[in-house]
């Protein structure tokens, strides 16, 4: 597929259809892809990759390309493209500035998982069909893909893309995810585990921002955390609280508008599961709303902007359980 | 040369707990991770931590002071208390030579005391590294990973843990351990460094372009239209700066209690928007900008500032972490060799 995307990229820059092309550069090993915006055929075909690794959401750089001048290409996988189509909705990016072209994938591998299986010093890493073969300063290893799928990929929302100027390869279908098992277990607990589950997981955040920064629901041009005179600006957790405060404010903010690409929790230094936050309000307003996805459909009213006499009464909160 | 086997470890960690609060990196479910000893603890043998050691001396946040107000009266409360005597056993190489660039910051007049308190309260036992990663490239600033500095140097061969003192506080720690400890030669320790020297031979980053980075340089590098490529995908979050041990810029703000002031200061980022906003503004307006400034500060400023030391310890944090795999190591390659 790295050879289609590639051509594709070529011919687009070549034709003059587009000025830049926003993809994947290959990095120092096989895993550290940047996102890249390639400006001639040469320097795509010297470093354009697209291989399991190259899982960054490359729909919020659209946000800044659309303010510049010319047409900027992008490749988005089926995921990528419920981004794309919500922050479209939210009328943050310049539609005729774009060519998106759509591009399938397989899933996308974390490697943090191989180091967790105590791979280490890796020298080079090849895909071959479900296998990945890892050479590393250690010793050859052989390596399943579906033991080090992304956490997000395991449990895949969609193998369709919902908007895209052109299409490579087959189109894929809405799938049956398991992605609300894991809510579903969270929701058992009783409030004192849950609440020790989140303080353990929160208490490593080190409030890099990288969540926020990287999400395509958080495009505000400054954010109230960055804003001295909000009174609630902070660059530090200041305790276990004020973690909590900040993530679950986020989580408030991008309610109904997150599309659960599983950003968040890629990014993370600190390996906090951050996209349950936000896994858990979507199955909530499925619950209390109606089934609804981010980003499937552009014309969709969202459940939190919208009114139905269907919807589900403010006191209802009190009959819940606990 | 002092030792122990590896099976009584727990001993000598427990006895050192006795005697004065200990550190040391532990593996948990997302890697490895220094933490206050509790008994049971075993040290990870984890090539490196996810944060760094520097949270020791230059914690993410800490209190500096507090103001009680009653009516017109306004009382100083001390809050201070970072006196208290400190073991970190099992940094790194990278980590202890971290030190170092950070002394050069906070010990050099104005003395930071609450850094300086910190640091002659610490006894570092520092641990040669055994399996280190792709992501390593201290060698590349001349730092031997097989020969770690700190109070204490030690070492793991043949079952056994190795010790030498470096400094009084080394030799006054290990003599408080000398009944858990045996005098063996130190035959083992070369063997085990000349494998670490091996295995760091083969590493992909250990030998990045240094040379190129010099202050007649300074303008030549600043202006460098590589920083627009190499900065378009930055996100501006501060990743790289809190994983990094010499990352030493701080904020410090005060926080109304509603009947006083908990002055308080935390790890600022030169990535943010609101960086040196106390003073007047963020001077740097674009990502670009900011993306420079960290990379010239290790690289150059640092350096012409500290006779030739550089600001980057090589410990490969930042190329792990880092949301987009932006990081150093590609910054020398573009700009101080690849051209």
């Amino acid at each position: 597929m790295q050879k289609v995307i590639r051509e594709k990229a070529i011919e687009l820059l070549r034709s003059g259809k587009v000025d830049r092309v926003l993809g994947w550069k290959e990095g120092e090993f096989f895993y550290d892809q940047t996102p890249h915006l390639f400006l001639s055929p040469e320097e795509v075909e010297r470093t354009f990759v697209y291989n399991g690794f190259s899982g960054a959401n490359l729909s919020k750089y659209l946000v800044k390309e659309g303010l510049k001048e010319g047409v900027v290409a992008v490749f988005l996988k089926p995921c990528d493209t419920y981004s794309f189509s919500q922050l479209l909705k939210e009328h943050r990016i310049a539609r005729d500035k774009i060519w998106a072209v759509g591009i399938p994938c397989e899933g996308k591998l974390d490697i943090e998982l191989l180091r967790k299986m105590g791979i280490r010093g890796i020298k080079t890493i090849e895909e071959k069909g479900d296998e990945l073969l890892v050479s590393t300063i250690y010793g050859e290893k052989t390596v399943a893909k579906k033991d080090v799928l992304a956490e997000r990929c395991a449990n895949c929302k969609s193998r369709k893309h919902v908007l895209y100027d052109e299409l490579l390869g087959e189109e894929g279908e809405v799938l049956d995810s398991a992605r609300f098992d894991q809510i579903e277990k969270l929701e058992q607990m009783t409030s004192e585990e849950r609440f020790a589950f989140w303080q353990n997981e929160l208490s490593r955040c080190i409030r890099c921002n990288a969540c926020r920064n990287v999400c395509p629901a958080c495009t505000c041009e400054k954010c109230v955390f960055d804003n001295a005179d909000s009174g609630i600006a902070s660059k530090a957790p200041a305790s276990s609280f004020e973690e909590q405060n900040f993530h679950i404010i986020r989580a408030f903010h991008v309610v109904g508008r997150c599309t659960d690409c599983g950003e968040c929790s890629r990014v993370c230094p600190q390996g906090i599961p951050l996209h349950l936050i936000n896994r858990k309000f979507i199955k909530d307003i499925n619950a209390f709303y109606g089934a609804y996805q981010a980003g499937e459909n552009p014309d969709e009213r969202a459940p939190l902007t919208n009114y139905s006499t269907e919807d589900m009464e403010p006191g209802d909160v009190f009959k819940k359980g606990e | 040369m002092k030792s122990i086997s590896l099976s009584n470890l727990p001993e000598l960690l427990s006895a050192i707990a006795a005697k004065e609060a200990l550190y040391l990196p532990v593996d948990t479910k997302e890697g490895a991770e220094y933490k206050a000893y509790a008994e049971g603890d075993s040290l990870s043998l984890a090539c490196n931590t996810n944060r760094s050691a520097k949270d020791f001396f230059f914690p993410q946040v800490e209190d500096m002071a507090a103001f009680k107000v009653e009516g017109k009266k306004i009382e100083i409360i001390d809050v201070r208390k970072e006196t208290e005597d400190f073991v970190i056993f099992g940094a790194r190489a990278c980590d202890v030579k971290s030190f170092e660039v950070l002394d050069r910051v906070f010990l050099a007049d104005p003395v930071d005391t609450f850094y300086k308190n910190r640091r002659e309260h610490s006894t570092v036992v520092a641990l040669a590294c055994s399996a280190p990663e792709e992501t390593c490239f201290c060698s590349s600033f001349g730092i031997d990973a097989a020969e770690p500095q700190g109070d204490v140097s030690a070492w793991i061969a043949e079952g056994r843990m190795f010790f030498k003192p470096n400094t009084q506080k080394g030799e006054t720690l290990l003599s408080a351990l000398s009944a858990l400890l045996e005098e063996s030669d130190g035959a083992a320790v070369e063997k085990a460094k000349e494998e670490t020297r091996t295995i760091m031979g083969q590493l992909p980053l250990q030998n990045l372009p240094t040379e190129h980075f010099k202050p007649e340089k300074l303008m030549e590098h600043f202006n460098d239209p590589k920083w627009k490529e190499l900065s378009q995908a930055c996100i501006g979050c501060g990743t790289c700066t809190f994983v990094c041990p010499t990352c030493q810029c701080f904020d410090i703000r005060d926080f109304d209690t509603g009947n006083g002031i908990q002055r308080y200061r935390c790890w600022d980022s030169c990535m943010y928007s609101d960086f040196t906003q106390m003073a007047a503004d963020q001077p740097r307006h674009t990502q670009l900008e900011r993306f420079r400034q960290r990379f010239m500060h290790k690289l150059v400023y640092y350096p012409a500032n500290n006779e030739g030391l550089f600001g980057c310890v090589g410990c490969g944090r930042c190329l792990a972490k880092c949301p987009i795999s932006m990081n150093i190591a590609k910054v020398m390659k573009a700009l101080g060799g690849d051209k």
